[in-house]
């Protein structure tokens, strides 16, 4: 039974990796799963210098899912490279290092610093909802989408996967745009803009006001959306969102997804990707699935 | 490799000990060492059986039973959640992920030394473990809303006993700081838990004595591990894992020393 896939040109040993921001850089969860088990590490987001990130409350609970507005807290990518890159190397998985800034200049600098050394792939994120500038402002447009992806292809050593927002009208355009950048995959759903209200203080759930929603409760809409993405785009797509079980996980395989990432049912559980790293291999087993890419994009 | 789970834990008790307060003794399976490893000051995640609510309630630790593998905690019903805990019964069961975080650092409170334990309403949980670890000359103040004085009767074995009300209707009617002012209580070391007004003061109050002060903080949280960035506090100074002035209350915490960080 074959379980690997090649995401654009790398070797990965299963389609599972995590969400970036859910699973810091692996260390937390170290405790709680086997980091050699997963197809990759997708790092949480790191900008060329530390970012302090949101005030709090940063975080609060929605029905069947959660909202974020952490900010893009990071240590920057000097810290990243001295410290989390080497803890990742003890592990036999691939590294996918998700990469922000407010500028193009950020993240190419960022991009720049991570040539030369052991990493895998890079995550460019145009789509983060929580911070003003940069983010999610590249990542709603097409034509910046493209001049993003081709600016940092011009000075990435790794391939590159552009994260998209699903905060647009036209998936299918922010894909093909990335894709005429020149990206090399493209991974989403970035989290939906959304808002919770506290009725007893009458005021903002969250100290940002509004913040990403992310859980069970967007995962149809996050499928329909890998679904379109899929069929629009000829590079891989890396699809997410609210998949917290085997069978999630199965449903964005089949509608294209070449991997998936586990993001918030992380939370829920921090051992979930073990469980459907097992899951997927038992529904191929008793279906007799000799190859996981037989069932990529097999629902059209 | 793994060695730490999210685990089952049966309720052996339950009981409402004030309106909206509950007292529930978790067991753990045999395999888990997991009261061993805990410490006052500690929290578990605890997760509700209904898909639609993901995240964690984090909890403090009331009181630790070792030898049998159980754990207190006693929580007030904050929302859906923490309601659906409270109808438990014992032989029930709840998810879990414990002991998780740091615990109050005991080695300040050594033979001698007059330790003041202070809890404000919710808070007061986790000082209950506290009092019956420490040493020294123990003093507990205790910070209710009203005559509902909950836990009180079990920190008087551990402890001299000062209850502050709200509404006056026991003990010293304020806060807890009133209380420590109307007894004239001296201290060489505080630990202290409840609402960010009364750590403010308490907080105040020590560096104005040159006091030590060990405060616990509570905020919401998604990981409980220190991985989402959620539930940071801001730090006096940069701080070593995150690389900015923010600390992690879930993972650095929740008990810190109360002038590392800025609340």
């Amino acid at each position: 039974m074959n379980f690997s896939v090649n995401f654009a040109g790398v070797e990965m040993k299963n389609p599972v990796t995590v969400a970036s921001g859910t699973f810091g850089s692996g260390a937390e969860y170290k405790d709680f799963v086997d980091l050699n088990r997963l197809g990759a590490v997708t790092t949480k987001g790191v900008s060329s210098v530390p970012w302090q990130g949101n005030q709090t409350p940063r975080i609060c609970e929605t029905y069947g899912g959660m909202l974020n507005a952490i900010g893009l807290q990071n240590p920057g990518i000097d810290l990243f490279i001295e410290r989390d890159i080497p803890f990742l190397k003890q592990y036999d998985t691939k590294i996918i290092v998700n990469v922000c800034g407010r500028t193009v200049e950020e993240y190419i600098e960022v991009v720049e610093r991570l040539a030369g050394t052991d990493i895998d792939m890079l995550e460019i994120n145009i789509s983060c909802p929580n911070v003003k500038a940069g983010g999610i402002a590249f990542g709603q447009d097409p034509e910046l989408a493209r001049q993003v992806a081709d600016k940092i292809k011009q000075h990435a050593e790794q391939p590159v996967i552009v994260k998209l927002s699903p905060n647009v009208t036209d998936i299918a355009e922010m894909a093909r745009a990335a894709e005429a950048g020149g990206a090399d995959a493209v991974s989403l759903v970035n989290t939906f803009t959304g808002m919770k209200i506290d009725i007893n203080k009458r005021a903002f759930a969250l100290a940002n006001q509004t913040g990403g929603l992310s859980g069970p409760a967007i995962k149809p809409v996050a499928l329909r959306m890998v679904y379109q993405a899929a069929h629009a785009v000829k590079i891989p797509v890396l699809g997410m969102g609210g998949i917290s079980c085997a069978e999630d996980a199965l449903e964005f395989i089949m509608a294209g997804a070449r991997m998936v990432a586990v993001g918030t049912a992380n939370f829920h559980n921090p051992a979930v990707t073990m469980e459907i790293i097992d899951g997927i291999a038992e529904f191929m087993e008793k279906n007799g699935v000799k190859d996981i890419n037989e069932l990529c994009g097999c629902v059209k | 490799m793994s060695d730490k789970r999210k685990c089952t834990a049966r309720i052996e008790s339950q009981i409402k000990l004030a309106e909206g307060i509950y007292s529930m003794w978790l067991g753990f399976p045999e395999d888990l060492r997991i009261a061993g490893e805990a410490v006052p000051g500690q929290f578990i995640s605890m997760y509700s059986s209904d898909g639609s609510r993901l995240l964690p309630r984090p909890i403090s630790i009331c009181e630790i039973n070792a030898p049998a593998n159980l754990l207190r905690v006693v929580y007030r019903i904050a929302g859906k959640g923490t309601e659906e805990f409270s109808h438990i019964e014992a032989g029930g069961s709840i998810d879990v992920i414990a002991p998780l975080g740091n615990g109050f650092d005991t080695s300040y409170a050594e033979e001698g030394k007059r330790v003041l334990l202070i809890g404000g309403g919710i808070g007061i949980p986790p000082m209950l473990g506290l009092a019956a670890v420490v040493k020294g000359e123990v003093t507990a103040v205790l910070g209710y809303r009203d005559n509902s004085l909950f836990l009180k009767e079990d920190f008087l074995p551990y402890a001299r006993v000062y209850v502050s009300t709200e509404d006056g209707s026991e003990g010293v009617r304020g806060n807890v700081i009133d209380t420590i002012l109307h007894y004239g209580t001296e201290a060489d070391i505080i630990y202290a838990c409840g609402p960010l007004p009364m750590l403010r003061g308490i907080k105040a109050y020590a560096a104005e004595n040159g006091i030590k002060a060990q405060v616990s903080l509570e905020e919401r949280m998604a990981c409980g591990i220190g991985a989402c960035l959620g539930c940071v506090c801001t730090s006096k100074e940069k701080d070593a894992h995150t690389n900015v002035n923010n600390k992690r209350i879930c993972k650095d915490g929740p008990v810190f020393d109360a002038m590392e960080i800025e609340f």
